[in-house]
C-alpha cells in the first residue's frame, strides 16, 4: 500500500502544474457570481495558497501510514488549514467558498489518477476512494476551524459589548448617571452594579440616577435587580432616582405588579437631573441679558 | 379558532429567553398590536419563559398567530418537564415564591394577558397557556 500511495504523491509532483490550472478552471467555474463581483476573488492569491497545499499534501501522501488527517502526520496540514481558514474568514469569504477551495480539487486530481491509472482498474478504484475520503476531511476540517474561528469573534465581541454597554457618567459634583440599555441579563447586570458601586466611592456621588430609557422589557427579575442596585447604592450612602419609565412600561409595571415605592421614579433623564441638582442645592437660572 | 402560524422555540439558557421575547415582539407586531399591548404580552412571555429555564429545567415555547371570529391574537404555550407546582392557587398568589424572586411572575403575567391557563401537578411538568387579543375595529 505504501509504494501505491508514494505513487499518487508522485503523480501530483510531476504534473503540479496541469493540476493547478485544472483546479483554478474548476475554481472558477464553482464560483458563485457575487464572488467574483465583489473583487475578492484574486487568481495570484489562489495559486499560492493551491500550490502550498499541493505542496503539504504530497508531503503527507509520501510519509503516510494512515490516511486520517486527525493523526501527527497531517500536523502541518492541519496548521496550513487553519491558518488558510483564518484568512479567509478575515477577507469575508463565507464558509461555503472557505470549503469549495478544497473541494474543487478534487476533480483535477481524479482525472489525473483516471489517465494515469488507467491500466490498473482495480488499483484505480481503490486509489480515487482513498483520495475522495482525505480531501472530505480536508474539507471539513477547513470548515470546522472556520466556524471556530467565527466563535471566538463572536465570543469576543460579547465581552467587548458587555465593556461598552455600563458606562456611568458623572453629571455633576455628586451626581452620576447610569444609562442602561438594551436586555439586562444577570451577567451583564452583575457588571453594571458593580461599575454603579465602584463609580459611587470613588466620587463620593449621594445621587446616582439610572436611566431605563433604553430598556425594552421590564419584567420582574429585571425589576428585582434594579431594587437591589438602589438598595445597595443607599447602604454605601447614595440615593437613586429612577428615569426613563416609558408609558407602556408604566402601564406593564402597574398590572405587573412591581412596585417602586420608596423610589423616585421620573418619566425622563431631564427631569431626574433637575431632581437632582434641587436635592444637591444647586439653582439653575437663565441670565438676564441686560442690554 | 384558526391557527395561521405556529412556531416553537426552545428554552434552555438564558439567551433563549431573549431570542423568546424578540420572538414574541416580532409577531406582536406583525399583528400589529399597539405599543402597550406589545409590551405586556413580551414581558408575560418574559416572565414565563424565565421560569421554564429557571424552574422547570428547560422546555419550549409554542407561538402561534391565531384567529377568532372579528380578531387575531397570540397565543403563547410554556412547557417543560420539571418538577411541577404542587399548589397552583398558592403559586398564582402575589409575593409568592420559591427562588428568592419577586413572586410576581405568575400572576403578574395573567393580568397582562387576556387569557391565561395554567396546568401542572407535582411530577408532571407545568404548561401555561396565554392568549393576547387583537380587537379588530370596524368603521
Amino acid at each position: 500500500m505504501k509504494r501505491q500511495k508514494n505513487l499518487v504523491a508522485t503523480m501530483i509532483i510531476e504534473h503540479e502544474g496541469e493540476l493547478l490550472i485544472d483546479w483554478l478552471e474548476e475554481r472558477s467555474r464553482r464560483n458563485t457570481n457575487l464572488m467574483f463581483n465583489s473583487g475578492l476573488f484574486n487568481k495570484e492569491e489562489f495559486e499560492r495558497q493551491a500550490s502550498d497545499l499541493l505542496k503539504i499534501f504530497t508531503k503527507g501522501l509520501k510519509e503516510d501510514t494512515v490516511l486520517d488527517i486527525a493523526t501527527d502526520e497531517w500536523a502541518e496540514m492541519r496548521d496550513y488549514l487553519s491558518e488558510l481558514s483564518n484568512d479567509k474568514a478575515a477577507k469575508g469569504y463565507s464558509a461555503t467558498e472557505t470549503a469549495i477551495f478544497v473541494f474543487t480539487l478534487k476533480k483535477p486530481l481524479f482525472k489525473l489518477l483516471s489517465r494515469e491509472i488507467q491500466a490498473h482498474p482495480e488499483q484505480l478504484t481503490n486509489d480515487v476512494w482513498e483520495i475522495t475520503a482525505l480531501i472530505d476531511q480536508l474539507g471539513l476540517y477547513i470548515t470546522e476551524r472556520f466556524i471556530k474561528n467565527r466563535e471566538e469573534i463572536i465570543a469576543r465581541q460579547q465581552d467587548e459589548m458587555l465593556e461598552l454597554s455600563t458606562p456611568v457618567v458623572k453629571l455633576w459634583e455628586g451626581i452620576l448617571v447610569l444609562p442602561l440599555i438594551g436586555t439586562l441579563d444577570s451577567t451583564r447586570t452583575q457588571i453594571v452594579l458593580e461599575s454603579l458601586l465602584e463609580k459611587i466611592a470613588a466620587t463620593g456621588s449621594n445621587i446616582a440616577i439610572i436611566d431605563i430609557t433604553g430598556v425594552s422589557v421590564i419584567d420582574t427579575l429585571v425589576a428585582q435587580y434594579l431594587l437591589k442596585a438602589v438598595t445597595a447604592a443607599r447602604l454605601m450612602g447614595a440615593e437613586c432616582i429612577i428615569s426613563g419609565i416609558s408609558p407602556q412600561i408604566a402601564q406593564t409595571m402597574v398590572q405587573l405588579g412591581v412596585r417602586f415605592t420608596d423610589v423616585s421614579t421620573k418619566a425622563n433623564l431631564s427631569d431626574a437631573f433637575a431632581e437632582a441638582l434641587k436635592r444637591s442645592g444647586v439653582v439653575v437660572t437663565k441670565r438676564q441679558e441686560s442690554f | 379558532m384558526d391557527v395561521l402560524r405556529a412556531r416553537e422555540v426552545p428554552l434552555t439558557s438564558e439567551y433563549d429567553i431573549a431570542r423568546a421575547r424578540q420572538m414574541v415582539r416580532a409577531w406582536a407586531l406583525e399583528i400589529s398590536l399597539g405599543l402597550v399591548d406589545q409590551t405586556k404580552i413580551v414581558t408575560a412571555a418574559s416572565e414565563l419563559a424565565r421560569n421554564t429555564v429557571v424552574h422547570g429545567g428547560g422546555g419550549a415555547m409554542f407561538l402561534e398567530l391565531i384567529s377568532s371570529e372579528q380578531r387575531k391574537g397570540l397565543r403563547l404555550t410554556f412547557k417543560d418537564n420539571g418538577p411541577g407546582i404542587p399548589d397552583i392557587q398558592v403559586a398564582m398568589e402575589d409575593g409568592y415564591t420559591t427562588g428568592g424572586g419577586l413572586g410576581l411572575g405568575l400572576s403578574g403575567a395573567k393580568r397582562l394577558v387576556n387569557e391565561f391557563v395554567i396546568k401542572s401537578a407535582e411530577g408532571e411538568g407545568t404548561e401555561v397557556i396565554l392568549i393576547k387579543w387583537k380587537l379588530v375595529t370596524h368603521d
